[in-house]
């Protein structure tokens, strides 16, 4: 490589740090350059609080030696698996969104710039996102591991990277897999619902076997059994080498960073110059995007039926909203299996689905609404149609309830069967969740792309929260109506009370 | 021949942002007129089309389409007119067809009658082979036929357009050119603002010129010339002149 190529090379690095940090940057602050400083701050003190879960979480972990016992090494061994698995979903998601979002692909493309190099730095600024956003999160358990274990646990910062490096590799080498077995076409949606499930799928498999072998939705249950200890390999096997990196073993820890460099060298090697015919296929893919030739009839009725088919057919074909619903479906497979494991043995722990699945019922609402409220591609079309305003909300709040009502009634139903009451409560619990998340997201509307989904939560940080405040709330509340009636009188008044206190600030009351 | 009616009449309308956009503006379209409305940039062109479509809400005055107060009744008046914007806002998930069909569905017009006047729409605009294509891979001239396409397919009688022709090709251009013409043929109304002051000049009936949110100068381009005392001048130049006598003036 000549000194020129090199500089180039340096130069683009830097260009692709600041990208990402300008990227991150507007997504923590919507956009707003002002709130840089209030940002800044407000990390700083959310890094500080989260010190305290993570006490609660893994302080007593922190006098861990060595040599540990199996069911130590499997639990350690297991978190770390769970934290490859979020970073490999949160790294596909970044891989996809390169291939499909970056605007400057044509320029890069056209460069007389040799592009396996331009993608090796590209690749290995994919890494280096999401091994830092790995660091960042978590920093707070790691630190309070040192603080109440000593130094030694300052490498498990290392494991993190090798962590993070190792998941940005594998992602990268899966999304382009991908793109050679089904095509640019499909991948984008698969890849988002592969995503979906690599980081839910590892904690819900372990759910799955606690109920099927233990009744219990405590996934520690199966880690810490005798079954697992004993299925387990020996203890000087190359599994335990990540937990022992973690505790503080040099070689095993730099055998791990090697590893991750070795295979992320590899990744950019084999995938550099593939990159470039991948990000191609994307942008061609939109082009060829047909939705089949068949004919079909105009449909009639009202203008709000017209608004609604259109919402639900945005809604149908909406890749983020597919991975999330089958995320919240997935999270919803192990209570449904304590439903139907609890029930046999008439157990009361059947209770505990109900907050479940409120709360799952309010999370999508909120995102739901955000789709159909804020996120309206041809708002000037539909201002200037010939309906109410009013009508046009109702409408858009008609297509979220209605979806709710489609994606929790195959739980609601056998719950009916089997304790009425109890459906009954959920039921009355869905609603008020749902149409608390969608009332705030009604309050705090901004028009917005669709495509901005992902900047959602930052475009108001107080909605964001009393989202997530108000379907919890209902959801104990809900939980609470079916074990301590006074209990959840205290609770909805404490939830309704936030949902109140958040239209009391919201703009559009303003 | 022209109707007498006005199609639109705005008196003393008004919007202020951080300075005024529109400084008590006075406009009369007649049924069944091409109407161009030139000016510079930030001359309150956009600002005065956007309160006339309901998009934006005036400080003050009045707007009256066919009669109806658009003010008052926004619904009523909605139902005759159609707005197409410079920046075409359409569904990247939907094809034309599907899109075209949610704006026959929001009109309430009959869905026999729109689909095969959705169907010779996109065909006359040249998007026959696109028709089952989702608009995301459209180039912004096709996303701008398929907004022209959505606004035209409910019959409106009063037809608002900002920009139009910006991003099309030459043949793009001159189809919508042609599908403007007919309608205007066929009794419809048209304002349309334009930075192209050679189609203002071929294909309006009349040119309002705007600035600082006046109305500066109106009449027929006979009508400008006269008026500024020039026989034989092309309106860039009336439109420079007037522009530059304003922007003195202020």
């Amino acid at each position: 490589m000549t000194a020129t190529a090199t500089m180039a090379l340096s130069w683009f690095a830097r260009h692709e740090l600041r990208l990402t940090w300008r990227e991150w940057l507007a997504m923590m602050t919507g956009g707003r350059r002002r709130r840089k400083r209030v940002t800044i701050i407000g990390l700083i003190v959310f890094g500080a609080v989260m010190h305290l879960p993570a006490w609660a979480v893994i302080g007593r972990y922190a006098d861990l030696q060595t040599p540990l016992d199996k069911s130590s090494l499997i639990v350690i061994t297991a978190t770390i698996f769970l934290a490859w698995a979020l970073m490999l979903s949160q790294a596909i998601e970044s891989v996809t969104r390169v291939f499909y979002a970056r605007a400057d692909l044509d320029l890069i493309m056209s460069s007389p710039a040799k592009l396996s190099h331009i993608f090796s730095v590209r690749i290995a600024s994919i890494a280096l996102s999401v091994t830092a956003m790995a660091l960042l999160l978590s920093a707070p358990f790691v630190d309070v591991l040192v603080a109440g274990g000593g130094v030694r646990w300052f490498a498990a910062f290392g494991v993190v990277i090798a962590v993070g490096l190792s998941a940005a590799a594998a992602a990268i080498a899966i999304t382009i897999a991908l793109f050679r077995l089904i095509g640019p076409a499909r991948t984008r949606l698969t890849a988002q619902i592969l995503a979906a499930i690599i980081g839910a799928g590892f904690v819900i498999a372990l759910q799955i076997a606690a109920i099927l072998s233990y009744g219990t939705l405590s996934r520690f249950a199966v880690l810490t059994s005798d079954a697992a200890a004993a299925f387990a390999p020996p203890g000087d096997s190359l599994v335990w080498w990540p937990a022992r990196a973690a505790l503080g073993d040099v070689t095993a820890l730099l055998a791990l960073l090697s590893a991750s460099l070795v295979l992320l060298g590899a990744v950019m090697a084999t995938f550099s110059p593939r990159f470039a015919d991948t990000a191609l296929g994307a942008s061609a893919q939109a082009v060829a995007s047909r939705q089949g030739s068949r004919r079909k009839a105009f449909r009639g009725g009202s203008r709000q039926q017209a608004l609604r088919r259109k919402e639900f057919l945005l809604l149908r074909r909406d890749p983020w909203l597919a991975s999330q619903t089958l995320m919240q479906l997935l999270y919803l497979v192990p209570p449904a299996l304590f439903l139907w494991r609890s029930f046999s043995d008439h157990s009361t722990a059947i209770i505990l689905i109900t907050p479940v699945i409120v709360m799952a019922a309010g999370q999508l609402a909120g995102g739901l609404a955000w789709l159909t409220i804020s996120g309206e591609d041809a708002a000037d079309l539909v201002a200037t149609a010939p309906l109410p305003s009013s009508s046009v909300i109702r409408a858009k709040i008609e297509v979220v309830l209605i979806s709710i009502g489609i994606v929790s009634a195959p739980l609601i139903i056998p719950l009916a069967i089997v304790a009425p009451l109890q459906a009954l409560v959920t039921t009355i619990g869905i609603a008020i969740g749902a149409a608390s998340a969608t009332a705030i997201q009604f309050w705090f509307r901004v028009q917005a792309k669709r495509s901005q989904f992902r900047r959602r939560q930052t475009s108001s940080r107080l909605a964001t929260f009393a989202e997530a405040f108000s379907s919890i709330g209902w959801a104990a509340t809900a939980g609470l109506v079916l074990a301590i009636p006074v209990g959840a009188l205290v609770c909805a008044l404490m939830t309704a009370a936030i949902v109140a206190g958040t239209w009391k600030l919201s703009p559009r009351r303003a | 021949m022209k109707s007498e009616q006005s199609a639109l009449q705005v008196r003393a309308l008004t919007k202020r942002f951080d300075r005024v956009a529109v400084d008590a503006l006075d406009l009369t379209i007649r049924t069944g007129e091409f109407y161009a409305l030139v000016g510079p940039n930030g001359a309150g062109k956009t600002t005065t089309l956007r309160m006339v479509a309901g998009l934006l809400k005036p400080d003050a005055g009045s707007v009256a389409i066919f009669g109806i107060d658009a003010l008052g009744d926004p619904t009523a008046a909605k139902q005759v007119m159609a707005w197409v914007s410079d920046e075409p806002m359409i569904y990247d998930k939907l094809t034309p067809l599907e899109y075209l069909e949610f704006v026959a569905g929001l009109w309430g017009i009959d869905p026999a009658t729109s689909q095969a006047s959705a169907h010779d729409l996109l065909v006359s605009l040249g998007l026959e082979a696109h028709l089952h294509e989702r608009c995301e891979g459209f180039s912004k001239g096709m996303r701008q036929k398929v907004a022209l396409a959505g606004a035209l397919v409910h019959e409106p009688r009063l037809i608002i357009l900002d920009e139009p022709l910006t991003g099309l090709d030459a043949v793009s251009a001159r189809h919508v050119k042609g599908l403007l013409g007919d309608r205007v043929r066929a009794g419809c109304t048209v304002i349309m603002t334009t930075h192209i002051l050679e189609v203002a000049e071929r294909m309006a009936d009349r040119i309002g010129v705007i600035a600082s949110g006046r109305l500066v100068a109106e009449g027929t381009l006979a009508e400008l010339r006269q008026q500024n005392g020039h026989t034989n001048t092309s309106l860039e130049d009336l439109f420079i002149a007037l522009v530059d006598v304003e922007v003195a003036a202020a």
